[in-house]
């Protein structure tokens, strides 16, 4: 089934790009403002998802070449990692620190390790819900 | 105000029990969809409702709403959002393995 | 790690290994390999003989569960190296008579598995002195005797053997668990020796004869005392190495064990005496005159045992009255009963595990065991005979066997035991020598048959036919051993005596200062006394009885077989698997629907009924935030979405109604100063009405329900019930003041975790380990759906389950 419909792909060009760009957005805002690995992440998910809806499978897989389940898995892998990780500086599971540190060009930054834990839950949730909504869509 | 919500949170709850209890699996589905938009609001209200300002430290000096209640309710919506996605897939597997949707008629069929 | 400890742990981990490396390791070679564990202990053990039998007691500490009070106390005296002696020495001896018995085509692995796990648990119970490590070991044991019952697990009567002993044993180690239980209530504490040192404190309490009777009642399940016998019988099914080995020499003495151990704490009681002495009296009885109308060799030896078992108990019941009495030259004398006890424990486990051995020549031999086919074998198994004869005469109480000094002992006791006028003694005494005297002859009668229908008269020509021979001399060598102690003993009785029993008396009566004074010298000729008189009536009238056996058989008929415990166990078990059957269709239907009403009327019935009693609802309006008009809309646009779901019999509608709920849901956390929530309602609300609608593609059209009036009448009342509960909870909680809320702690977020978002704080740091294993389960959940949906079955397996 190809529908031709021109406006469509068009709007959702802008669409995404403004959905995609939101989320990162979320994403980063998420340690001070409203926003975290959560949203960010589902937001991302259904952009993705917007661009299936409207382009067909295949030219999405060559554009994006992802597996989404080995994306979640990467997530979880992350999630945990950066949990376990803190064991290695003599602290307890899943301990956070944050600390500013001068970046050329950026100026001083606020930087956090929640950030790699934050990016694993944000993998997992997108790669969760675009497996979901995919194997749904795939199925016959 | 809480005390109204938590009026509100006694409906749905009734809502999605009703719909758990029906035959239909769209329907049960629904129902646990039903209650866990009353759990969340229920978690929320026994917190305390506008008893301060939004929780962002960088927004005002306080006081500030509970914060712990919201962070239960974001895991949950996530939560719940997994749970429904996967039992809507089990309805409809089961659906086309069985050829029913109803859990009566499903009974019926693994007599025979 | 010490020795001690060692001792437990090696068998357990050889059991652990054997199932890994048995490939590697040919069938005829395993039974080897195992064989060199319980040698080694054996050794090992023997070296403790010296330091023991000068008065030392080991005892060694591993803290395993420190919070709990729990440590892993090994401690060894003189009563626990006799049991573990016996352990490894008949262990050792039954594995090597194992090796020759068992096909290489029996699943050996599983077998010699069961077997260390056993011996392990075996030690574990007689080395520990916690008693709740006790008690683990203790069922240990029971379960690894099931897996030994059922080893030929295709027979019938073996699972059902094993299920009867199962029960039985389980069942009597819970009620010991409890007496267990309290006695640390009564002691505080779990260390059986720190019971014993504060003895005094606790012998009072009224707790105290209710643990008694329990500890018994374990003991008595565990030596299948009368009526708990009844097991042992059937768990003959199990192969014949097994029952010489756990059936007659250790496991069935784990009961003797406890008993022993649990006199110095008990001893003093009337009711223990009685209940040991009248227990152990009547199942020697009971178990001698039903031996006798056996036709199974193997048969007959379980009921011999269970006499046996009787005979060592009642010993430890007449001992115990020392401890009644208190130290004194004159008491002395009584403590000869628990040494007879364990004496006869010794000679026990020699001659009957020779017996046990000799009939599994037999069957292994000639292919049976019934006596009726058996006769005239002597001429084919000589060697066989020797041990059989041996065996048996010792067993009945003739000299120049062990068994004979310590049936002389037996008689001695009970005689002596007449002199005393406490615990009306001087009334009902008289009747225990009788017993004795009485339950000897038949005692007698059927090791005359053993012997006597085996290897004398004819042999039956379809025996002769199968052209048998004598056992490989692998067989042979364990039961010679055996009979060998058998004699030995009987000529040098006092070296067992000093160094093995002696301290063993030391751990009976821990309050009597001399273990010199409580070891008699064992001599084989004491003069002309009443004992020997006894002995000598027990053989004249037994011969007579054998010679009339066909006279007075009839006799066994008078017991109906209606009225048997065998055909009360099974009525019981019948009985309870029947009714919870029944019970059991009765509420579970298969229809989810009725779960799901058990489940919310629990809820309703629990948790609004705990309001209802402790009339703590309470509805308090002060606190409550200004409604604004806004929120009353939207309230009532929420409350009509949900009425609407109800009545919609479009899936459509219902879905949009939900997505109206959602949104509205949305709103409310904005209002409601949430704007990570509002964020996130929204956008999962948008993706599952999406994926609702995607599903629809493959889901029926919703059809309207078909229940009846009443159904839907019940599934409403019960869903108002559920609301109302969670409104009141609900009302209730809002006005609990009690406790301080916790959630200023995290306002200063920014200082704790770097963040100035309370909420994401929380998430990410806080309680990260929620966030974390959320993650994991959204994941599971999306590899649930890619699974349901990718992974079919193939076309042929679709009804598997037809």
């Amino acid at each position: 089934m190809k529908i031709n419909d021109v406006i469509l792909r068009t709007v959702v060009k802008g669409v995404v790009f403004i959905i995609l760009t939101l989320g990162v957005y979320l994403f980063f805002s998420g340690h001070n403002a409203p926003g975290g690995g959560f949203i960010g992440g589902l937001v991302l998910g259904s952009g993705i998802v917007l661009l299936y809806i409207t382009y067909d499978l295949e030219t999405i897989q060559s554009k994006m070449p992802f597996d989404f389940k080995k994306v979640a898995a990467l997530g979880v892998l992350l999630a945990t990692g950066s949990a376990i990780g803190s064991l290695y500086f003599n602290a307890p599971f899943l301990t956070q620190t944050d600390g500013y540190f001068n970046i050329p060009i950026l100026g001083e930054k606020h930087l956090s390790t929640v950030t790699i834990f934050e990016a694993g839950v944000a993998l997992t949730v997108i790669g969760t819900l675009v497996t979901i909504i995919l194997s749904i869509s795939e199925d016959e | 105000m809480e005390s109204l919500m938590i009026i509100l949170v006694g409906i749905l709850v009734s809502v999605g029990t009703y719909l758990i209890l029906s035959r239909q699996m769209i329907r049960i589905i629904l129902g646990t969809a039903i209650l866990s938009h009353a759990v969340h609001l229920l978690i929320l209200t026994v917190g305390g409702l506008k008893k301060g300002g939004v929780p962002l430290l960088s927004q005002s000096d306080g006081p500030y709403t509970d914060a712990l209640p919201q962070a239960l309710i974001l895991t949950a919506i996530v939560i719940s959002f997994a749970t429904t996605a996967f039992l809507l897939v089990l309805a409809y597997r089961t659906y086309k393995t069985n050829g029913s949707a109803d859990f009566h008629e499903l009974r019926g069929m693994s007599d025979e | 790690m010490t020795v001690d400890i060692a001792i437990i742990l090696i068998p357990f981990i050889m059991a652990a290994f054997i199932p890994i490396f048995y490939r590697q390791l040919s069938k005829r070679l395993i039974g080897w390999f195992v064989l060199v564990i319980p040698v080694s202990l054996f050794l090992l053990l023997t070296t403790y003989i010296p330091r023991v039998s000068s008065g030392q007691t080991l005892s060694n500490t591993y803290e395993w569960i420190p919070s709990f009070n729990i440590n892993f106390t090994t401690y060894i005296d003189g009563l626990s190296l006799i049991f573990s002696l016996l352990i490894t020495g008949v262990g050792s001896l039954v594995i090597l008579y194992s090796i020759f018995y068992l096909s290489k085509k029996e699943s050996l692995h599983h077998f010699y598995c069961y077997l260390l796990l056993f011996m392990g648990a075996m030690l574990g119970v007689v080395f520990s002195d916690h008693l709740m490590v006790l008690y683990a070991f203790w069922e240990l044991t029971s379960v690894s005797s099931f897996l030994l019952i059922a080893f030929w697990h295709h027979r019938k009567a073996s699972r059902a053997g094993a299920r009867k002993s199962m029960t039985i044993t389980v069942s009597g180690g819970v009620a010991m668990l409890v007496g267990f239980l309290m006695l640390y209530v009564m002691s505080g504490t779990f260390s059986i020796r720190e019971i014993i040192a504060n003895i005094d404190r606790i012998s009072d309490h009224t707790l105290f004869v209710p643990a008694l009777i329990l500890v018994l009642l374990g003991a008595f399940t565990k030596s299948a005392q009368f009526p708990f016998h009844i097991w042992l019988p059937d768990a003959m099914e199990a192969p014949t190495p097994v029952s010489a080995y756990l059936h007659s020499a250790t496991m069935v003495k784990a009961g003797i064990y406890l008993v022993a151990r649990f006199t110095p704490v008990f001893g003093g009681e009337i009711v223990w005496f009685w209940a040991v002495t009248g227990v152990g009296l009547i199942t020697l009885f009971w178990g001698s005159f039903n031996a006798v109308k056996q036709v199974d060799l193997k048969a007959l030896l379980a009921f011999s045992t269970v006499s046996q078992l009787g005979l060592i108990m009642s010993l430890l019941g007449l001992g115990s009255v020392a401890i009644h009495l208190g130290y004194s030259s004159e008491t002395v004398i009584y403590t000869q009963a628990a040494f007879a006890a364990i004496f006869h424990l010794v000679n026990h486990s020699t001659f009957k595990g020779a017996l046990f051995m000799m009939v599994g020549i037999v069957d292994h031999e000639i292919g049976t065991r019934d006596i009726r086919r058996l006769g005239g074998l002597i001429r084919i198994l000589p060697l066989t005979f020797t041990v059989a004869l041996i065996g048996s005469f010792s067993m009945a109480g003739l000299p120049p066997f062990n068994g004979f000094l310590s049936k002389e002992m037996f008689f001695t006791a009970t005689l002596k035991i007449t002199e005393l006028d406490i615990f009306s003694l001087d009334s009902m005494g008289v009747l225990i020598p009788v017993v004795a005297w009485v339950a000897s002859i038949f005692t007698f009668v059927y090791c005359l048959i053993i012997v006597g229908q085996t290897f004398f008269g004819k042999i039956s020509p379809d025996i002769l036919e199968k052209n048998p021979h004598e056992a490989p001399i692998g067989m042979l060598i364990s039961p010679f051993i055996l009979i060998g102690f058998v004699v030995g003993i009987f000529f040098f009785p006092n070296l067992l005596g000093h160094y093995i029993l002696q301290p063993a008396m030391a751990s009976i009566y821990p309050t009597f200062p001399s273990t010199e004074e409580m070891t008699p010298h064992i001599s084989a000729w004491h003069g002309l006394n009443t004992e020997l008189y006894m002995t000598i009536g027990v053989v004249l009238i037994g011969v007579t009885l054998y010679f009339l056996l066909k006279r007075w058989k009839p006799i066994y008929r008078i017991f109906p077989q209606k009225l048997s415990f065998n055909v009360l166990y099974e009525r019981v078990i019948g009985f309870g698997e029947n009714f919870s059957e029944r019970a059991t269709k009765r509420y579970m239907t298969g229809s989810l629907t009725h779960y799901f009403i058990y489940i919310y009327m629990a809820f309703v019935i629990i948790a609004a009924g705990v309001f209802f009693m402790t009339d703590s609802f309470e509805w308090n309006t002060k606190n409550n935030a200004a409604v604004e008009s806004f929120e009353l809309i939207l309230v009532f646009v929420m409350i009509f979405a949900a009425i609407a779901i109800l009545f919609s019999n479009s899936r459509i509608t219902t879905v949009l109604l939900n997505g109206v709920l959602g949104f509205s849901v949305a709103f409310f956390f904005v209002v409601f100063r949430a704007p990570d929530l509002a964020l996130t309602q929204l956008v999962v609300e948008s993706v599952t009405t999406a994926l609702f609608l995607l599903c629809f593609k493959y889901l029926p059209d919703l059809k309207p329900e078909k229940s009846t009036k009443r159904v839907k009448f019940t599934n409403g009342v019960i869903s108002l019930l559920v609301g109302a509960t969670v409104s009141v909870i609900g009302l209730a909680v809002m006005n609990y003041d009690k406790f301080e809320s916790i959630s200023t702690y995290f306002e200063d977020a920014y200082n704790l975790a770097g963040g100035k978002n309370i909420v994401n704080t929380i998430l990410g740091d806080f309680r990260a380990f929620d966030t974390m294993l959320e993650v994991v389960v959204l994941f599971i959940a999306g590899l649930g759906v890619y699974a349901l949906i990718k992974l079919k079955a193939k076309k042929g397996d679709a009804d598997i389950e037809n």
